[in-house]
């Protein structure tokens, strides 16, 4: 009995490795599943919801100004600080302007005596000087894309990056923008 | 004598057995069945394994520190990463614990996408682990049908989150993005698909004589030794103990599925084996049953909070099933602007702490079959 059982095992398992060397063998018939990158590409359907490093999204008036408003909360949500906003500097004060300007009377919120016109109120530049990324620290965690209280940012589908050196992945957002609307228009005027 | 000592702390704490036909070697911390950098001192008698000690902490990467150091929302990118296979499990542990100690409500439709999500996570976990498991035995082709049908996983979890493998995908109160329409046609097609691959992958792997010979009857841990070590998962289910959170202490909308806990009283590593296989099915189950009744509504709470929100004063604890076991987050607050503490218990840190028992006395080819079945994630060990 012991033999026959011994047998009756082993004519099992050589089925079983027949049943799985089949599989195997109608697998390598089937077409290859792989993209040969340099060869092909991931059609851009597929990157649609690709989140590739931060971009900022150009304006309905001027598509190469971003409606950032530089409010700092991408810059200090950032979990890695990769972030960076240079804001514009505050208008400088023209020394003549505040000759003729009477600003004590205004500033006691009085209707003063003279015939002259208020001053002008300067409105302050609210677009950021520049935009920039560090896109080697960044965790594409999503935070400053959600953060943003004007939708200025959203993730490009860039992925072709590769790079020797570290420089090449700090990003200047704003020059990135100017030159997607660069491109478009010279696109619509085709 | 050199001025020098020989070997590293570790080695000469292991070293003095004082025997001389006996060899000590280190396998790992670049060894391919450790997944990472998990280095084990085994002591050899020819093949035999007198008794071995994993050595952690290679890849360490202080995230509980680190918790201390960032707000409360700006710890959410390290979540991901403490797992990368099943790194929607983490985030829902992450988010169900703040939830906890802040009295957020979530939405119904987030509940339920983060049941499907975080299923859908759960079987691409199994898969890699089932093909990097068979390539740990010597069988290299399963692994590239695995990611066959973990691709196309991928794939779809991409269209909501936006990643591929470290997702930061919830928030607190709801989750980042809404299910498209699109995604969830292209789930319900795929669930049938991936149910008719299961008889495949049994008739090429399980059904194989030559893995249920490295697998059957090696590695015995048993309900006494999971029970002293803590071992949660897929390991304690195979010891024949029904022990799963999603059923024990049903968080979010789990309480309105039907699923089964796959369990085998073997203890073995195939038992092991075939509670993952089991589980890809009720996953898929589950994620059928949560498409068919998934509601309409917002998928971010409307109290959801702001950037800088900090939480109030106090401590909760939560836990949710991961692929791998009982995933535990603790956060403290003392209401500043960052955790006073977070604490993270990780089910791969017990699983390994009773491979150096179980490994006693097996042949070391057996203890790279048994180290595969514990499903080991080495950054979540070293956290």
């Amino acid at each position: 009995m012991g033999v026959i059982k011994e047998f009756a095992e082993a004519l099992k398992g050589l089925k079983s490795l027949i049943v799985g060397l089949g599989i195997t063998g109608k697998e390598f018939a089937k077409p290859g599943v792989t993209v040969h990158y340099p060869r092909k590409v991931v059609a851009d359907k597929d990157l649609v919801t690709y989140r590739g490093h931060i971009e900022l999204v150009g304006s309905k008036n001027d598509p190469a100004m971003p409606p950032c408003i530089t409010c700092l909360m991408c810059q200090s949500v950032c979990p890695s600080g990769c972030i960076k906003i240079i804001k514009h500097p505050p208008p400088k004060k023209d020394p003549a302007a505040d000759k003729n300007a009477p600003p004590e009377a205004y500033a006691s919120g009085l209707e003063p005596k003279t015939k002259a016109a208020p001053p002008a109120k300067e409105k302050p530049v609210k677009t950021p000087k520049g935009f920039i990324l560090d896109y080697n620290y960044c965790s594409l965690c999503g935070l400053c894309v959600q953060s943003c209280p004007v939708d200025s940012l959203r993730f490009s589908t860039e992925f072709y990056i590769a790079d020797p050196s570290k420089k090449a992945f700090v990003y200047d957002l704003m020059a990135r923008l100017k030159a997607q609307a660069g491109t478009a228009t010279a696109k619509e005027k085709e | 004598m050199s001025v020098f000592p020989k070997g590293d702390f570790y080695t000469r704490h292991f070293q003095p057995s004082g025997k001389e036909e006996t060899l000590v070697v280190n396998m790992g911390p670049q060894h391919p069945s450790t997944h990472g950098v998990l280095r084990i001192i085994v002591e050899l008698d020819g093949e035999y394994i007198l008794r071995c000690e994993p050595v952690l902490g290679y890849v360490h990467r202080m995230h509980e520190k680190m918790g201390e150091n960032r707000s409360w929302v700006q710890y959410w990118p390290n979540t991901g990463r403490v797992d990368y296979l099943h790194a929607l499990a983490w985030n829902w542990a992450y988010a169900g614990a703040v939830e906890k100690l802040a009295g957020i409500e979530v939405p119904e439709r987030a509940e339920y996408i983060r049941v499907i999500t975080c299923e859908l996570n759960r079987v691409s976990s199994h898969l890699l682990w089932w093909g990097a498991y068979l390539l740990d035995l010597g069988a290299f082709t399963p692994i590239m049908y695995a990611f066959d049908d973990r691709e196309e996983i991928m794939d779809m979890l991409q269209m909501p989150t936006g990643s591929r493998l470290t997702y930061c995908y919830y928030r607190f109160g709801g989750v980042s993005a809404d299910l498209s329409d699109e995604f969830l046609k292209r789930l319900s097609r795929f669930i049938p698909y991936l149910r008719s691959r299961l008889p495949m992958y049994r008739d090429l792997v399980t059904e194989n004589v030559i893995l249920r010979k490295r697998v059957e009857d090696v590695g015995h841990i048993d309900e006494d030794m999971c029970r002293r070590y803590g071992c949660t998962g897929p390991v304690v289910r195979g010891a024949g103990v029904a022990y799963d959170v999603r059923k024990a202490e049903p968080y979010s909308v789990y309480d309105r599925f039907d699923f089964r806990i796959p369990t085998y009283p073997e203890a073995d590593a195939f038992a092991r084996y075939m509670v993952r296989m089991d589980e890809i099915e009720e996953s898929l189950k589950i994620i059928e049953q949560a498409i068919a009744t998934i509601p309409d509504g917002p998928y971010l709470s409307k109290s959801a909070p702001k950037p800088k929100w900090s939480a109030p004063k106090g401590e909760a604890c939560f836990a949710v099933e991961g692929a791998r076991g009982k995933i535990t987050y603790y956060v403290a607050s003392d209401g500043g602007r960052t955790p006073y503490r977070v604490k993270l218990r990780s089910p791969s840190y017990c699983n390994l702490s009773c491979f150096a028992e179980a490994a006693k006395g097996v042949i070391l080819a057996d203890a790279v079959s048994i180290l595969g079945s514990l499903d080991l994630v080495i950054p979540e060990i070293d956290r």
